[in-house]
């Protein structure tokens, strides 16, 4: 398989999820990344391999069309078997526009792929997660879109490989524009599609006074907050932060559940964590279903402690 | 102005969704009902239009015929008129075969706006304008969770992965907002009378261009890996401890 990997990203680096899905293809054949921007060579740089550099000024806006303009020369001109993605907002519309545009199809929402006797097969987890589904292309090239978190990025020891490309931007990708961009890093924390460590609040917290506790503890273990569609529709917490079907999928290392009960919702935009822990007062949660470790009992107790606890370790 | 909202008629979730075994796609041989996210696009036209005071909110899908039951939901919202794309060749679509029904549909409507929600309910697709805009050559902009409709240009305010963008396109364009944009109306009872006085229109492949073929296949089902065997603690005032003994065990201390 030879791939071509869009490599989005953000203040000057390539997203965590983008080098991971870059490692998943490398182990797989002879994969380049693409990175398209303005004055994005530095960012291009540590990634390792063949990287492609779109550097552009109209590539300064994080917007698909342009991107869809540079990948489809790429693949066209390098004749790539496969383009894939970490789930994003702007990965996932490009993907899109990239398949109607190079008539390639496309799967989403993927957590695996393997090359089988020369083709490739995807799993993608559907109805809620209750059941994988192994998905296949039959045109030439295959595009697929991977949750964002699913793969480790390798570590890498060399400079990139650096290939100039020459952008050729339509007129009619040009037409929308950004007017305005906010960062809503916050604390100066990670983000949560890029932390380790998850601390997610819900609404057994009682109330938005109580995220200090939460805040408190994901500061502690060197993570990041995430909160529950209920508690972001309450206005409790930012809905940046809210993880589950209406808000993102996270697979953090670790995912502590912090009066969250877990419905379904809640459940499929974590469940690929590789570790939960939930506390809830309410022995009959659901979460305790999916959580590796369940804990029940008083979180205002148990959780600034538990903070406590950890500061003292580290 | 002229709003097309494109829509989606899935499997009912009260009643459960399920995988037909034999085609490995969703089964949608029982109840349809109108996603839930693309009520906020229903919602938000026709917000738009009674601002305005003129214009027409058409709402478009693609479905098999039983769609245009839960298609009669938006007009009892208030949209003007319907038209669903159905075609037996049509069945088992992926997102390019769908994008191309629904483009060739909003090629013959002409609408200065499309709107759409921001993902299926069943599918968990969350891509579809994009391929939509692509095939009609017009701006998009998604995730949008406030929209200011000009005579001549939208402005969407947007929140990604990093944070909020308001991006600004020209007319025509395609807009998925989510939904936080809005509450979706209840159809009022007069609304539900009136909705059967309105024009459904049936379009087939032939009248959008075409079926063509899917370019995605589904290989085979599997239930989900399973995870390890879960531990319980009730906390006897050791629970804080025990967590920290069970994080240094599994490494992520």
């Amino acid at each position: 398989m030879k791939s071509l990997v869009f490599l989005e990203h953000h203040e000057g680096a390539v997203t965590k999820a983008a080098l991971g899905v870059l490692a998943k293809a490398r182990a797989l054949g002879d994969a380049a990344g693409v990175v398209a921007g303005a004055g994005v060579r530095a960012a291009a740089e540590p990634v390792g391999g063949v990287v492609f550099v779109a550097d552009d000024e109209r590539l300064a806006a994080p917007l698909p069309a342009p991107r869809v303009d540079v990948l489809a020369k790429l693949v066209r001109e390098e004749g790539f078997d496969a383009v894939l993605f970490a789930q994003s907002v702007l990965a996932s519309d490009v993907a899109a526009a990239l398949a109607a545009r190079l008539e390639a199809g496309l799967n989403w929402d993927l957590v695996d792929l393997a090359e089988h006797d020369g083709a490739l097969v995807a799993k993608r987890p559907a109805l809620a997660d209750s059941v994988w589904v192994d998905v296949g292309w039959s045109s030439p090239v295959a595009l697929a879109v991977f949750r964002s978190g699913t793969f480790d990025p390798a570590s890498v020891d060399d400079a990139s490989e650096l290939r100039e490309v020459e952008v050729e931007i339509e007129a009619s990708s040009l037409l929308a524009e950004l007017v305005e961009a906010t960062s809503d890093e916050g604390e100066g924390g990670p983000s949560i599609e890029e932390a380790d460590v998850i601390v997610a609040g819900g609404r057994g917290l009682g109330g938005p006074e109580n995220f200090a506790l939460v805040e408190e503890l994901a500061s502690a273990l060197g993570g990041a907050v995430a909160a529950t569609r209920a508690v972001v529709d309450a206005g409790w917490y930012p809905y940046s932060t809210q993880v589950g079907q209406t808000g993102k999928t996270v697979s953090p290392k670790l995912y502590v559940a912090v009066g969250i009960s877990g419905a379904i919702q809640h459940k499929v935009g974590m469940q690929g964590s590789g570790v939960i822990v939930a506390i809830n007062k309410d022995p009959h949660a659901p979460i305790f279903e999916y959580a590796d470790l369940g804990v029940v009992g008083d979180l205002h107790e148990i959780v600034p402690r538990l903070t406590e606890l950890v500061r003292t370790r580290k | 102005m002229k709003i097309a909202v494109c829509v989606k008629a899935v499997p009912d979730a009260a009643v459960g969704r399920r995988i037909d075994e034999s085609s490995r796609r969703l089964d949608r041989s029982g109840e349809l009902a109108l996603s839930d996210f693309d009520s906020h696009a229903v919602e938000e036209a026709l917000r738009a239009k009674e601002a305005a005071g003129e214009g027409e909110v058409v709402v478009v899908s693609m479905g098999p015929q039983r769609a245009a039951d839960a298609m009669r939901k938006t007009l009892a919202m208030g949209a003007d008129r319907a038209v669903l794309v159905t075609d037996d060749a049509l069945a088992g679509a992926d997102l390019l075969v769908t994008a191309r029904a629904l483009a060739g549909a909003l090629e013959r409507e002409g609408a200065d706006l499309v709107l759409f929600g921001q993902q299926s309910a069943d599918g968990d697709g969350a891509c579809l304008w994009a391929a939509v805009a692509e095939l009609l050559r017009r701006p998009v902009i998604s995730q949008v969770s406030e929209l200011q409709i000009g005579p001549a240009a939208v402005t969407g305010k947007r929140q990604t992965e990093f944070g909020y963008e308001r991006v600004r396109a020209p007319l025509p364009a395609v807009v998925a907002v989510s939904d936080a944009i809005n509450e979706p109306r209840y159809p009022s009872l007069k609304g539900i009378m009136g909705a059967k006085a309105k024009p459904q229109e049936t379009l087939s492949a032939a009248d959008v261009g075409g079926a063509g073929e899917s370019r995605t296949v589904v290989l085979a089902l599997a239930p989900p890996p399973a995870r390890g065997e879960s531990r319980r603690v009730e906390d006897d005032g050791n629970a804080a401890e025990a967590i920290v003994e069970f994080l240094a065990e599994k490494r992520v201390l």
